[in-house]
């Protein structure tokens, strides 16, 4: 079997979350009763004009910016023109043309295998409307809820010859495409919603040769594993096509979440003719360099850019910075804990480990100070008590000897629940670590004294039983007795 | 008799409490139910609805809070959305829609204390030139009952002819307000592009389509404009500038006048009868010190294959949601593509149909550039050409309609002629500027309309021309043949 070499194109919808409609006053939101958030002007109602959301247009150009995108400082909304029940007007107003997208010829770092990046070259990134959605009537027949219509759309489209080449990299181009979205506060990347969707174009050619092989577009994936998944099927149902003597046909396939597979949905024999014209009923737009300028100020430093940063700059590991900065929000409470002086390897290990455990237990955020929850348009989460000052304490407590970790463990338990400083519940509760030379000598020689089996086997030779005599150390002293001088004392007492 | 007054006289006797707005009303209602049976104007009357809201203007009268036309009956054409009430477009494909919300021009009209009588007929979806394409009647025009009226806006055209509203709405794409208005013998004013909201009228071709009035004199079209237009949030090609202002419409005179006539506009095409009633009236306006001029307009010659272009390109967009999915009529099919196919199929109008296809083929791969993209550009010249007239000129003038009013069925056969008919009047809307016809003259006893060109956003000059010129004039306005 010849060697098949994957390309694959990305296209991504992104629902913007602005308040309102691209076009109208509508809310924006998920859910809710069919055909609620509607108006003449979603609906198409006959008379019915567009009025653009100037927010939805700065999201677009923010999004641009941050993926390197020239702007385009004249464009136009096009309509594109087609029938289809969910479309009240028979157009979508988009946007059409090689340098008309409000942003186009951009770029997007991903993680590379070696540790390294990979930018991905970005084609264009417009702006555009959602359509409404199609459901199956329970008593038969079908209707259309329009609550979706009128949803202002990103649409961010992957640069031609492909850059993507494996499953792999097309996971962590949407990851990190989401998370660029999320720092950005353009969308809440819910992809199980729907409000992020995600459409890769897949073809395939032998190893070594120079024509890209016919694409397939695959719809219907809701995770990041979906999308990795379903460019590894077409990848291989696509060779054994080739392998069996068979062509690839030009289509849209569905993917079927619970069989792993795909699907044809229906086949592009002909290049559908949308009518593309600028839209009357808009006025062309034009951006200010400076106005652009101001929006390129807002720009925050992106995701992989902080995780590099992070692995240079603090030592931590690939893995680590990337849960850190998986989540803006969990960015900024370590860089505050760091920025009041808390060891940036230990904040992250209590960060990461402990306290993420507690607030998944709890479903709570985290959150530095001035910080605002991350809005999105479901229920808002409970903030936790725990701030980065209490992690920079806990550090502190445990770094200069005061307590031990097992201690720490159950401070921050404590505080989590209380929101008391570290510091404050060590002294109300005397938890103090004990240092004291003479103490630690009383106890560890009471151990020895009562504990003669385990002396015996570690005098002939069992080395590992000082674990089990340090354990009972600590445990006389509930934990607070400082291990490596209990550990040293051990030693010293019993080689006498 | 209270139906012949003009606005002005009757929004006079409602504030002097000579007469009441509940009276003025039903005069109105009695002369349509007497009428319209013959004329055919009206597609929706709701005489309830009338005498409600003449009463409410009543109050406001009383309470000393009327405005200029507080208390003033009007017609609105059927392609204006009414909160309520039916609007059809004269489409068989909104037969039975009743629309939930209102245009802005009738939350205006409101505001101002108009008094509504009802939607008036006119050529599907605003598509024609003799009023001839309503699927549901033939407006007869009130100088002669087997005379068209004139189109688009036929039904509120003879509606304000015949008297059976002193004001009424139309909508002008290529024409539609002021062929009718010519045809029928009164003034008919499409605004300066963005001066009146488009928000709420079904639109036909939306870069040129927009809302003007028609009254039996300037100064009623004018008092009808300051109350509707002005900047509208809704519509985003609405220009912020003040309403339409009437301020100074009786301080001009023709005295000094600069006025064009290019003679693209006086050729073969002009019938003979209306040329000489359109040289006899400028004579006039030269005695009392208008200079007239003859110029060259090249461009115009192609003025209405361009139109005949760009229009129904942007038709065939806008009327793709009548798909009989969500409101109207609808034709059962086979699937959803079955179900718009026949809807479109059965439902539209061949003028319509014709339109969608020619429109539809003039935005397709491969043929945009050479259809579409070039009407742009020659859109774009034939706007400069009067920009550039208009730095010379205060006014570029020449018939309205080439022709006088024609037999019903005249030139059905002969839809190309009917197409070219629009020679005089596209130009404005290509070039978004203000135009208005008023009558000059007679022709065969039958109207002839004058056409009034003024530049982009100089609305108030052109009507203050227009104003004293229709004083200048010895043959304006005049009353039909009628009871």
């Amino acid at each position: 079997m010849a060697r098949y070499l994957t390309s694959v194109g990305m296209e991504v919808h992104a629902e913007l979350l602005t308040r309102s409609k691209m076009f109208c006053r509508c809310e924006v939101g998920f859910g809710g009763e069919p055909n609620t958030r509607v108006c003449p002007v979603c609906l198409g109602l006959p008379g019915a004009l567009p009025v653009p959301n100037r927010v939805a247009i700065e999201m677009v150009l923010r999004t641009a910016l941050a993926l390197n995108c020239q702007i385009a400082y004249d464009s136009v909304f096009h309509r594109k023109n087609y029938f289809y029940p969910d479309l009240p007007k028979g157009f979508q107003v988009s946007q059409y043309g090689e340098t008309n997208p409000l942003g186009y010829y951009g770029t997007l770092d991903i993680p590379a295998a070696d540790g390294g990046t990979k930018t991905v070259r970005i084609r264009r990134v417009h702006l555009e409307e959602d359509t409404g959605k199609l459901m199956h009537l329970p008593g038969g027949g079908s209707g259309v809820d329009y609550n979706r219509a009128g949803v202002p759309l990103m649409e961010i489209v992957t640069d031609f010859p492909p850059d993507i080449t494996t499953p792999d990299e097309a996971r962590d181009y949407l990851q990190q495409l989401r998370l660029v979205l999320l720092y950005l506060g353009v969308c809440d990347g819910k992809m199980e919603q729907g409000s992020m969707r995600c459409e890769p174009n897949i073809s395939i050619r032998p190893e070594g040769s120079e024509t890209y092989g016919t694409k397939t577009e695959l719809k219907n994936l809701n995770s990041f594993r979906s999308v990795q998944m379903g460019v590894e099927y077409e990848t291989e149902r696509q060779s054994q096509v080739i392998e069996s003597g068979g062509r690839v046909v030009q289509e849209t396939r569905g993917w079927n979440e619970s069989t792993q597979s795909s699907f044809a949905m229906r086949t592009k024999e002909s290049e559908q003719d949308y009518r593309y014209f600028p839209c009357p009923d808009l006025v062309p737009m034009h951006f200010e360099e400076a106005s652009i300028e101001r929006l390129r100020a807002t720009i925050p430093e992106l995701p992989l850019a902080k995780q590099r940063r992070y692995q240079g700059e603090f030592g931590l590991s690939e893995y680590d910075a990337g849960v850190l900065v998986g989540d803006q929000s969990w960015a900024g409470f370590f860089e505050e804990a760091v920025g009041q002086g808390g060891d940036p390897k230990a904040v992250c290990n209590w960060m990461n480990g402990d306290l993420l455990r507690l607030l998944n237990e709890t479903g709570q955020v985290a959150l530095a100070g001035g910080q605002a929850v991350a809005h999105g348009h479901g229920t808002p989460a409970t903030v936790s008590k725990v701030t980065p000052a209490h992690i920079v304490d806990l550090v502190r407590l445990v770094g200069s000897g005061q307590i031990n970790s097992k201690t720490a463990k159950t401070l921050l338990d404590d505080a989590f629940s209380s929101g008391d400083m570290p510091s404050r519940l060590v002294e109300a509760k005397g938890l103090t670590q004990i240092s004291d030379d003479g103490f630690i000598k009383e106890t560890v020689a009471q151990v020895i004294a009562e504990n003669p089996g385990p002396v015996e086997q570690y005098k002939s030779g069992k080395q590992g039983v000082i674990g089990f005599l340090v354990g009972q150390v600590m445990k006389s002293s509930q934990g607070r007795a400082n291990p490596t001088m209990v550990q040293d004392e051990m030693r010293r007492q019993l080689g006498e | 008799m209270l139906t012949q007054l003009t606005a002005a006289e009757t929004a006079a006797k409602l504030r002097s409490r000579e007469v009441g707005a509940v009276e003025v009303a039903q005069a109105h209602l009695d002369r349509i139910a007497r009428l319209d049976p013959e004329f055919k104007a009206f597609l929706t009357v709701h005489p309830e609805r009338t005498l409600a809201e003449a009463e409410a203007a009543q109050k406001r009268i009383d309470a000393g809070e009327a405005g200029p036309l507080t208390g003033v009956p009007i017609a609105i054409k059927d392609n204006v959305s009414t909160e309520g009430v039916p609007t059809t477009c004269a489409s068989n494909v909104l037969k039975g829609y009743v629309p939930p919300y209102d245009a802005t021009v009738v939350s205006r009209l409101r505001e101002a204390g108009l008094v509504s009588l009802g939607k008036t007929n006119l050529d599907e979806f605003a598509m024609g030139t003799s009023g001839e394409n309503s699927a549901f009647q033939v407006t007869k025009n009130p100088w002669g009952r087997d005379l068209v009226p004139g189109g688009s806006s036929s039904g509120s055209a003879a509606a304000v002819a015949g008297e059976l509203a002193p004001l009424s709405l139309g909508s002008d794409t290529g024409g539609s307000i002021r062929m009718p208005a010519a045809l029928c013998g009164i003034v008919g004013y499409k605004p300066t592009y963005g001066r009146v909201s488009r928000y709420g009228l079904v639109a036909f071709g939306s870069s040129l389509d927009q809302i003007g009035p028609f009254g039996r004199t300037v100064e009623d079209a004018a008092l009808l404009a300051e109350a509707v237009s002005g900047y509208d949030p809704l519509d985003s090609t609405s220009l912020d500038v003040p309403p339409v202002s009437t301020e100074a419409l009786k301080d001009g005179n023709v005295r000094g006048l600069r006025i064009a006539l290019p003679r693209q506009f006086m050729g073969e095409a002009i019938q003979s009868g209306v040329r000489e009633a359109l040289e006899a009236a400028l004579d006039v306006l030269r005695r009392e010190g208008a200079e007239v001029s003859e110029i060259d307009l090249p461009s115009v010659a192609v003025g209405v294959t361009t139109y005949y272009i760009i229009a129904p390109a942007e038709a065939s967009s806008n009327l793709a949601r009548f798909d009989g999915i969500r409101y109207g009529g609808q034709v059962e099919g086979d699937g959803h593509i079955g179900v718009v196919a026949s809807t479109r199929g059965g439902l539209f109008g061949h003028e319509v149909k014709l339109r969608i296809m020619v429109g539809t083929y003039a935005l397709s791969a491969g043929y945009y550039d050479a259809y579409y993209n070039r009407a742009q550009q020659v859109r774009a010249v034939m706007a400069a050409e009067f920009e550039t007239a208009f730095q010379e000129f205060d006014l570029v003038v020449s018939p309205a309609s080439p022709i006088v009013a024609f037999p019903v069925g005249g030139l059905s056969q002969d839809p190309l002629a009917l197409k070219l008919l629009d020679l005089c009047t596209i130009p404005a809307n290509m070039g978004g500027f203000p135009s208005l016809s008023i009558p000059c003259g007679y022709a065969d006893d039958l109207p002839v309309g004058m056409l009034l060109n003024g530049p982009v956003g100089q609305d108030e000059r052109l009507l203050q021309a227009a104003y004293a010129i229709e004083r200048a004039l010895p043959w304006g306005y005049r009353r039909p043949p009628m009871p």
